[in-house]
């Protein structure tokens, strides 16, 4: 018996501690990534791994009752809508013209801090049509 | 361990706020208040284990469905400037 509720709480403890981590890095992704497109990268990690292993750490901790089913059921919601909310976003700004920073990665990421990196990637959308231009004049 | 995993998704909200209030366009608030409602949600859940109230897992339940149709309303709203009826001619 005793046994049993220590193996309980070591699995459900290892299975929420890897959901912190998981929320961790995500919201670290959130912060630090210079692009929309790859922040959804990072809000992927906090809806699906994130919550489905702290969820399932919850489900271990409770046991077999009508909570774990609820839980069961929010799991399952997240599993299936993060995925397409995160996909409508990028599809909406695909739409709306937000240019990803693509193989200007570096020039965007070495500046100091949001505000400029958006001030460079108008600068960098601008030097790409021009180059664009340039080269349509050319051929 | 559940203390710890509230105390976790408290600072992850606190970060996913702070992007909310400087990114550059609108989807990166709207990315960053889609993460704010799923930590909500986790934080409803792991604090109905915490007070050994587990009914708090259905208003946790219902977050995350007003979360999701929340998210594609507003994106909804700026595709194609209208809720519900037909877009705007012209666009699209």
């Amino acid at each position: 018996m005793m046994d049993g509720q220590l193996l309980v709480t070591m699995f459900s403890g290892f299975f929420i501690v890897c959901g912190v981590v998981a929320l961790l890095i995500g919201s670290l992704g959130l912060l630090r990534l210079p692009d929309v497109y790859c922040r959804i990268h990072a809000v992927g990690m906090i809806d699906t791994a994130g919550a489905s292993f702290i969820i399932l750490g919850m489900i271990i901790h409770e046991g077999f009752t009508l909570v774990s089913v609820k839980l069961v059921l929010i799991g399952v919601f997240l599993f299936f809508t993060s995925p397409i909310a995160t996909h409508a976003v990028a599809q909406v700004a695909h739409k709306s013209g937000v240019v990803p920073v693509g193989r200007n990665l570096a020039r965007v990421a070495g500046t100091k801090n949001v505000r400029a990196s958006s001030e460079t990637k108008k600068r960098v959308t601008k030097s790409v049509r021009k180059a664009k231009a340039k080269s349509r004049g050319t051929s | 361990m559940m203390l710890v995993a509230i105390v976790a998704c408290g600072v992850c909200l606190v970060i996913a706020l702070v992007r909310t209030m400087l990114g550059p366009t609108a989807f990166d608030r709207v990315l960053a208040v889609n993460a704010i409602g799923t930590l909500i949600i986790l934080g409803i859940a792991l604090h109905g284990f915490i007070m050994e109230r587990p009914e708090f897992v259905d208003i946790a339940l219902l977050y995350a469905i007003l979360n999701f149709i929340g998210t594609l309303a507003v994106l909804k709203l700026f595709s194609t400037g209208s809720l519900g009826d037909a877009p705007p001619s012209g666009k699209k």
